[in-house]
């Protein structure tokens, strides 16, 4: 087996066992594969050349969605995390109407202050969203089943995982179909796009709703874990650090977002628990450090070992960049 | 009396003191390769960027087949036959010269499902050929950053004609190409545009591409057509001669 397919399979097997080998990580790997599946959100638009600065939005909108539902006596979790996404899809369809006519920094700053209103909602109307207290999200059922918590824990651990692999294989998919490769011509060449009987900003609202849809599904995930949904799911530092971790992970890849939300778990995990007054100290030097030395992220690491493996690859790859920035030089001058 | 292609009544734009077009009467008739000659300045680009919807105009109307465009977006032009090729080739410059036509053809055919891979679409035998008939089949898998400014402005035109429009509008299909390459690319693209029976209108600077390429020759002077009629009749004229090619060049 190639090695370039085998680093994946042992990487998934090795998630797959977490719950057996190392027990203690199974509720971190839970969230951190939550997150995983929330940043591939944020990831998708990075690959139409737009940054979010407020995806959480559709993080908190789904959470406090599946919040009502529960309390609802729809409490099953498949019916909890179809109800986010929808209540996602619909908040992505109606904020993206109005943002995708954006580009760069004030598409970034719309997502943002959408969020912050959405926040202030959730702070304010206290009879309704419980304020900052949040709402309790009591165990689901599954499928009919009231589980105890440990079969519960795990079962969502494996439905993390599940899904984190289904929809980055749909994601994946869909950025390779004719649909994405459209969306992802609105970072290069909207002008061409228009050209070919294309509007821009409908391609970028499909992305746009399925942006919307993972951060929803991310944010149930994450809501049904942690058993309570507070307004802290939809404030800024939430789209940041989602933002963060797809940086982290490698700018526009959708393993990436995936690595970057593990490895970003941990180091916030273990550095608040070994150095509890400046783990935020310690984060930020671990970014700092990706972005000094490894700028295209985790995954640009996980590419710099393969091509030292296949340097034929490396010096294809090499070939592809000089020319790209010997266009970009020219076009600059023009 | 038959529908022209594309007709213009009575353009008007300004742009502050500029008159880029003023009342400007235009038609297009199937099958008659039209070049718009002029000095710089003079209003042609704004008639390809009106025509294709990109720039509405102060007064007039723009027919295209007998049915009004003036006011619709590119993309709606686009959509009903009407197809535009760059001076700077607007490609995809992260996909390569086949991907850039594979994706003209997403668009043509209205693809929307999320799970086909765009190199499976049926129509890649087909794109393939286009490359082939620009000249560009050995440069298909290459990205379009790494080719020659030639090579892009023949892409550019083929993602054009991927579109399978009846009318095609080109800005300066020569220019930013070394003298020698000039003809050989437009022995090519005539040919591509006879084979897939498309009609062009092209702005040019270089007289003896008009010459040899164009069936008829319109003088846009001052936001004027000042002239029209067969390369042999407009490049002797007298004042074309002294306004756009020049006495010493003449």
């Amino acid at each position: 087996m190639q090695i370039r397919i085998l680093i994946p399979v042992l990487a998934i097997l090795a998630l797959a066992l977490v719950p057996m080998l190392a027990p203690s990580l199974q509720v971190l790997m839970t969230l951190a594969l939550a997150k995983g599946i929330a940043v591939m959100g944020v990831t998708l638009l990075l690959r139409a050349g737009q940054v979010s600065f407020g995806h959480a939005l559709f993080f908190g909108i789904a959470a406090y969605a599946a919040a009502f539902a529960a309390a609802s006596n729809l409490d099953d979790l498949f019916l909890l995390l179809f109800v986010g996404a929808a209540g996602a899809a619909v908040s992505g369809l109606l904020v993206g109407l109005f943002v995708v006519r954006y580009r760069g920094i004030f598409f970034g700053m719309l997502n943002l202050a959408f969020s912050m209103i959405f926040w202030s909602v959730l702070e304010k109307f206290y009879h309704l969203t419980g304020g900052a207290d949040g709402l309790r999200l009591a165990r689901p059922e599954v499928l009919g089943l009231a589980l105890d918590r440990a079969p519960f824990e795990l079962l969502l651990y494996y439905l993390a995982l599940a899904l984190t692999l289904g929809l980055g294989w749909f994601a994946t998919r869909w950025l390779g179909s004719p649909v994405g490769q459209l969306f992802q011509t609105v970072k290069t060449n909207e002008t061409r796009l228009e050209y070919l009987g294309i509007s821009a900003q409908a391609t970028l609202l499909k992305g746009y709703i399925l942006s919307a849809v993972l951060c929803g599904l991310g944010g149930v995930l994450v809501a049904t874990a942690q058993g309570i949904v507070t307004p802290a799911y939809a404030y800024w530092i939430r789209s940041g650090e989602m933002v963060f971790i797809a940086v982290l992970g490698g700018v526009g890849s959708i393993p990436g977002a995936v690595a970057g939300a593990i490895a970003y778990e941990v180091v916030r995990i273990y550095a608040a628990a070994f150095a509890a007054d400046v783990w935020q100290l310690v984060l930020g030097a671990f970014l700092l450090a990706i972005i000094l030395f490894a700028p295209s992220g985790l995954m640009g690491i996980y590419g710099a070992l393969m091509d030292r493996i296949s340097p034929r690859r490396a010096a294809a790859r090499e070939e592809k960049t000089s020319a790209q920035a010997a266009v970009q030089t020219k076009e600059a001058r023009t | 009396m038959t529908t022209p292609l594309l007709e213009a009544r009575g353009l008007e734009i300004r742009f502050g003191g500029v008159v880029a077009a003023d009342h400007v009467d235009l038609t297009i008739a199937e099958g008659r390769n039209l070049a718009i000659i002029g000095p710089n300045g003079a209003g042609k680009t704004t008639f390809l960027n009106i025509c294709t919807g990109w720039i509405k105009p102060t007064k007039g109307q723009v027919f295209f087949r007998g049915e009004e465009v003036t006011h619709l977006p590119p993309r709606k032009i686009v959509r009903r036959g009407v197809a535009r090729a760059f001076q700077i080739p607007q490609l995809f410059t992260e996909h390569t010269a086949l991907e850039n036509l594979m994706i003209a053809v997403s668009a043509r055919e209205g693809r929307q499902s999320p799970l086909l891979s765009m190199g499976a679409q049926p129509e890649r035998r087909e794109m393939l050929e286009l490359l082939d008939l620009v000249g560009c089949a050995d440069v298909a898998d290459r990205p379009v950053v790494e080719l020659s400014e030639g090579q892009r402005k023949l892409i550019d035109i083929a993602v054009a004609l991927a579109l399978k429009p009846r009318l095609l509008l080109m800005d300066e299909p020569t220019s930013g190409v070394a003298s020698s390459e000039k003809f050989e690319i437009m022995e090519i693209l005539v040919a591509a545009l006879s084979q897939a029976a498309v009609t062009a209108v092209f702005v040019e600077h270089d007289m003896g591409i008009v010459k040899n390429y164009a069936d008829e020759v319109a003088v846009w002077n001052s936001g004027e057509v000042q002239l029209r009629g067969t390369p042999e009749e407009i490049l002797a004229h007298p004042d074309v001669i002294r306004d756009v090619i020049g006495e010493e060049a003449a």
